[in-house]
């Protein structure tokens, strides 16, 4: 049985320091846009305050604090947004928040998709290149890992953008649906037509690592004591792979899903931004290049929290799914 | 004990020699890698201006004999583009590399030594840059830093040091409580003493190789962020930049334009992570008796 | 049932492109096993004696070359025949718990192995809970993890594992290393069941008290040579043994004269000539440092010695 109050308790702490985990980050990352070569009103107004009558400019700086010091500015920034508001986004002139809801919509269906694929193709290309290790296809899959592996992303995506959509014309060219048609008239199968060929682009990656990290535990399965013993009962190879090779294999698999979140979030930048895919990742580009201060702050806060939830579920899921730590250490 | 730990534990009498054929095919690969780097290096500053003439004659040209990479709508060669943009990329990443590098020693000597407060701000610090998504990081640095050359060696810096500090400080901090050390300071050896025969040959070869493998990261992320258009003025075509250009080119069928240099970068890439591999191997026999 | 002539086994490692150099950790071994009886592989701690075992069950590396003769109930003992006879026939018992794989209830894996030994599911598992409970293992420990579970449990385990089977020739590798005295009985007397209800055991191990006290034939192994086989019942004195290396063991132990046993050749086996006691035998002679002593017969044993 485990113990409840020290569940209860690793839950607290692990709450406790994905809490102080997001603060710092937040206040690093306005640091960093208050440190820009770029003053804060312009930073809130944008460029075009002609359009912006004095009262309105007047109103803004009041709430944002724009002409006070930075620290002044950075408490009233913290009060906002723990009260639930992080200004309006001048690139897209729309509350921040419903910027983030919107783009972040689109680009979960594109991680979702991405993040699944990976995983299980990676998963079972793994287990299948340590089973038969020095095989075909764990030579294949070696040399898959090894060239794309530490491929830049955006240049896969072009690469696949130039060969499925240009030169075969099986895949559309951009988008998240067909020009001219509103987001609400475009149906799943464009919807899914759209997101192939970010998605590979963002997979093709994973799936290297996935494979390669449970190709490594496979192969420290087949070489333990305990497939030896399981040879010496007539297991075959197949029958150690699954019996004792998945289930050895499938936790530090997952494990590594749910970590690597973080590496999902930027290849998304970099994919949306080659497919012209209209997510969240694009919106931080757009933010950082005309210097949309609120809406990159909010990316930065939302993206922080999506990661250090990531991480959490990794740790809890280690703890949770080995029996060894979950019961603690130690003989009956 | 299996049958493959008793087959590996067997004394092997003959081993001197195979670990030399080997550590000469990889001292090899190393000068080949080193080599290569140089050459590049060369090339792109013997080339100058020649290459970068414009042509109109010879506009969008796919590879031939007379341009292996194509040209480009102005009529350049991209094979004299592809060589000039890898010596800035190269140079970029290797440069956030380096400075990252010192980043990573100096705060990982310091959450090793100078105590259990220092420790924790340094661990906490390390903890932080690994849950903010890494490209959000870097374009909230590069933007902090108006842009430019340096915004985008430092927000690559800024953001790689984690795992060669962690590297050291645990390093370091295994070798205060090993015994021999202990040993040493109680036979009254200098710090400066312990630290150049016990912590040096420790600590060296596994900073060299976290050195050498950082600088496969620092460049696909500089070549990332200028990707994006973060930074580089137009005069300075990294790799980077040259992609984000090839991208307006590509829906009209001028493939080369984006594949080239891509694959160069690749190349390259790849060649750090070999000598990375290699300078493991070199300097931790005890792993390449397989 | 099962019988072993001159086995050898030798690895070869590979640096750079060509065969460096060969490794004979066994260089000689003969052994005779029949039903119902218990034989003991005695020798120094070391990697010699286990390697017996991975030799019978198939399991060496592909480095491995093997030599001599290895025969199971008449026929050749061949690697394919080994693949089809092991898990159902050939039953193992390894060394410790770390043989029991991690993140699996103990008594799903037993259950495996009787399913592997060729029964069906429901049947697998009955005969699982009856060899639990014939080694007095508790119903819970059925779904219990190795990491919970003692050493003394563990062998259990094991044993039951082998016994679910209905397999002839038990394999027992170090049946009583980092156990103590109560296990150690315990392990010992199971074996000696398995044997008095018709098994053959091959057990191996560097104990020789122990192997004394359950077996019916004991095999002295030195530097991977076999030098002398006798019957349990010779050892109650020196002079009942022949090889001088065997007396010395004899003579090492506490109850008997407590003194040093010498082993020449530290090294492991070499590729010498000669008799693997040379270098630290009392009767040596220019002899035996040129000439593998050959076997001869002695009672129901042999020995292998120049003066026997």
């Amino acid at each position: 049985m485990p113990n409840m109050n020290s569940c209860l308790s690793y839950l607290a702490r692990q709450l406790l320091r994905m809490i102080v985990i997001i603060a710092v980050v937040a206040t690093l990352a306005f640091v960093l846009t208050a440190t820009a070569p770029l003053d804060p009103v312009t930073a809130y107004l944008g460029f075009d305050r002609m359009q912006i009558s004095p009262e309105q400019q007047q109103r803004i700086i009041q709430r944002w604090g724009l002409d006070q010091p930075p620290t002044v500015r950075f408490t009233t920034w913290a009060k906002n947004v723990i009260r639930g508001d992080l200004g309006d986004s001048l690139v897209y002139n729309e509350p921040v928040i419903s910027v983030i809801q919107k783009r972040f919509a689109a680009s979960l269906k594109l991680m979702a998709l991405a993040w699944t694929l990976s995983g299980i193709i990676g998963f079972v290309l793994g287990v299948l290149a340590g089973t038969y290790q020095h095989s075909l296809l764990d030579n294949a899959v070696r040399m898959y890992a090894f060239v794309l592996a530490s491929s830049p992303t955006f240049w896969i995506g072009m690469v696949l953008l130039a060969v499925f959509s240009v030169k075969l014309s099986w895949f559309p060219i951009c988008c998240a649906g067909p020009m001219g048609v509103p987001p609400d008239a475009v149906s799943w199968a464009q919807r899914l037509h759209h997101l192939i060929l970010p998605a590979a682009t963002l997979s093709i990656i994973g799936v290297a690592q996935i494979a390669l990290h449970t190709r490594e535990k496979m192969i420290d399965v087949f070489m333990s004591d305990y497939a030896l013993y399981a040879r010496a009962m007539g297991e075959s190879r197949l029958g150690i792979a699954w019996w004792h090779g998945l289930r050895n294999a499938l936790l530090p698999a997952v494990t590594l899903q749910f970590a690597s979140l973080g590496e999902l979030f930027g290849g998304a930048v970099l994919a949306e931004q080659v497919f012209n895919y209209p997510g969240l990742g694009q919106a931080t580009v757009e933010a950082g290049i005309r210097g949309d201060v609120p809406l990159l702050l909010g990316i930065a806060l939302f993206s922080t929290i999506f990661v250090v939830t990531g991480n959490a579920i990794a740790d809890l899921l280690y703890r949770l799914i080995d029996p060894r730590i979950r019961r603690g250490e130690g003989v009956a | 004990m299996n049958t493959q730990t008793i087959a590996r534990q067997l004394p092997m009498p003959g081993i001197r020699f195979s670990l030399g054929t080997r550590r000469s095919r990889t001292l090899c690969l190393v000068i080949f890698c080193l080599t290569i780097f140089v050459g590049l290096f060369l090339w792109a500053w013997l080339v100058g201006e020649n290459g970068l003439a414009v042509n109109f004659t010879q506009r969008n040209q796919p590879p031939s004999w007379d341009h292996p990479f194509g040209t480009d709508w102005l009529g350049r060669d991209m094979l004299v583009r592809t060589i000039k943009g890898l010596r800035i990329s190269l140079g970029i990443g290797m440069a956030a590399a380096l400075s990252s590098t010192v980043f990573a020693l100096a705060l990982g000597l310091a959450a090793a030594t100078l105590g259990r407060h220092v420790d924790l701000v340094v661990t906490g610090m390390i903890d932080v840059v690994i849950s903010t998504p890494h490209l959000v990081m870097l374009i909230l640095i590069s933007f902090s830093m108006g842009g430019g050359v340096v915004g985008i060696i430092m927000a690559v810096a800024l953001s790689h040091w984690t795992r060669l500090a962690r590297i050291v400080r645990a390093e370091i901090m295994q070798l205060k409580t090993a015994d021999y050390v202990r040993l040493s300071r109680r036979l009254g050896r200098k710090p400066l003493w312990i630290a150049r025969h016990h912590l040096l040959p420790n600590l060296l070869p596994q900073f060299l190789v976290g050195l050498i493998l950082l600088f496969p990261h620092a460049i696909m992320h500089a070549a990332g962020l200028t990707f994006l258009g973060f930074g580089l003025p137009p005069h300075m075509p990294a790799i980077g930049v040259l992609l984000s250009e090839a991208m307006r080119h590509i829906s009209t069928g001028y493939w080369w334009l984006a594949v080239a240099p891509g694959v160069a970068l690749l190349f390259f890439v790849k060649l750090f992570d070999l000598l990375g591999g290699a300078l493991r191997m070199l300097t931790a026999p005890k792993t390449s008796q397989e | 049932m099962l019988e072993i002539n001159d086995l050898s086994i030798s690895f070869s490692r590979y640096g750079g492109w060509i065969s460096r150099s060969q490794l004979r950790p066994i260089r000689c071994l003969d052994l005779k096993l029949e039903k119902g009886q218990i034989v003991s592989v005695v020798g120094e701690s070391g990697a010699g004696k286990s390697l017996l075992a991975h030799a019978v069950l198939g399991l060496l590396p592909g480095n491995a070359t093997v030599s001599g003769q290895m025969r199971y109930q008449g026929a050749d003992l061949s690697p394919t025949r080994i693949r089809q006879l092991r898990g159902r026939e050939i039953a193992f018992i390894p060394q410790s718990v770390g043989f029991l794989s991690p993140l699996w209830r103990v008594g799903g894996q037993v259950a495996r192995a009787a399913r592997l030994g060729g029964k069906d599911t429901a049947r697998a598992a009955d005969s699982r809970d009856r060899a639990f409970a014939r080694y007095h293992l508790a119903a819970d420990v059925k779904s219990m993890f190795p990491y919970q579970i003692s050493g003394g449990m563990a062998r259990r385990v094991m044993t039951a594992a082998a016994t679910v089977t209905d397999a002839k020739l038990i394999v027992a590798d170090e049946p009583t290393s980092g156990m103590d005295e109560d296990n150690s009985r315990n392990a010992l007397a199971y074996l000696r069941e398995l044997a008095d209800r018709g098994r053959a055991v091959l057990l191996i191990t560097h104990d020789i008290e122990a192997a004394l006290t359950v077996s019916d034939q004991v095999t002295v192994f030195l530097n991977g040579v076999s030098v002398e086989t006798a019957d349990s019942k010779d050892f109650e004195a020196v002079d009942g043994l022949r090889h001088p290396y065997t007396q010395q063991l004899l003579n090492a132990l506490p109850q008997r004269l407590f003194t040093e046993v010498v082993n020449g050749h530290r090294r492991g086996a070499g590729n010498g000539t000669g008799c693997v006691h040379f270098g630290a035998c009392p009767l040596e002679k220019d002899v035996c440092g040129h000439a593998a002593p050959p076997r001869k017969r002695i009672g129901n044993g042999w020995v292998r010695c120049h003066h026997a």
